[in-house]
């Protein structure tokens, strides 16, 4: 059987690579991509403690579920709002969009 | 069940391949376009840990709800906001956040795994234990002692972020936009 470790170690570098793509990505819908990169690490991450440690309980397999249903949220909302900034200044790139700054 | 064990370890490095390379491309190419696609493979590679660890329902709503829905619908806003993507520099100061990432990684390392390595002491018999199935989610879902409340906010939230993404990315007309500033 695989160590849990192992799934750790995955998860662990799927979240980092996520991290790097959202602070260095200047692209805003490659960041959005990323924060789903690290989300799907912190699933990863919740379903093997739930295997190895309380497989035997609901809670982590239904907490992965909602994480994909907040995923989904995040994602419609994100886009939208690159499209909506991309309209209005016709670029996709997080730093030009600072029309609420003073 | 040696035979087993080999398999086993054998998906486990395919599908660690698939998803820590998709990630990779997500982060690295250039072309925004091809970067869905390595999304596509990396959340594939994720379906596949699902599968490993006995949770097949969720390995499901992952192809269909992370591959057929969100990654299409990244596809689309590359397509919308295409015209420029392909002139700006890909990255904002990469070797300082590519240090930063390094860095966090190995806190991880040594903060969670290795603690995870050393001192947790595995008990075979929980491999043989028998796993809540979908059947045990659905019940959960739906039961007051259980996880009702959350579903139902969650749904409600659901629904708020698809209304408010249909009006946040609505075309403004042009005799409105007076009336909204």
């Amino acid at each position: 059987m695989i160590p849990l470790w192992l799934y750790l170690l995955v998860s662990a570098a799927l979240f980092s690579i996520g991290v790097f793509g959202v602070l260095a990505r200047r692209n805003g819908v490659a960041v959005l991509m990323s924060v789903e990169l690290m989300l799907n690490a912190v699933n990863i991450n919740l379903i093997a403690f739930w295997r190895y440690l309380a497989p035997n309980e609901i809670n982590g397999f239904a907490f992965t579920a909602f994480v994909i249903v907040i995923a989904a949220a995040e994602a419609a909302v994100g886009l939208a709002i690159i499209i909506s900034v991309y309209r209005s200044r016709h670029s996709v790139i997080p730093e030009e969009a600072d029309m609420l700054k003073g | 069940m040696g035979d087993v064990n080999f398999f086993l370890i054998l998906s486990f490095v395919v599908f660690s391949i698939i998803t820590l390379g998709g990630a990779i491309g997500v982060v690295t190419t250039r072309n925004l376009f091809r970067g869905t696609i390595w999304l596509m493979v990396s959340l594939f590679g994720v379906a596949g840990y699902y599968v490993l660890l006995e949770a097949p329902f969720l390995a499901a709503v992952q192809v269909l709800v992370y591959i057929g829905a969100i990654a299409i619908l990244f596809t689309f806003a590359v397509m919308l906001t295409r015209s420029l993507t392909a002139l700006t520099d890909r990255y904002n100061r990469p070797i300082a956040n590519l240090v930063g990432s390094v860095l966090l990684f190995a806190l991880l390392m040594l903060g969670v795994i290795l603690p995870v390595w050393y001192g947790w002491e595995f008990d075979p018999a929980i491999m043989t234990t028998k796993v809540q199935d979908t059947a045990a989610l659905g019940a959960a879902l739906v039961d007051k002692e259980g996880f009702v409340l959350p579903f139902e906010v969650v749904s409600l939230l659901l629904t708020a972020a698809m209304i408010g993404a249909i009006v946040i990315a609505r075309e403004v007309e042009e005799d409105e936009k007076g009336k909204r500033g």
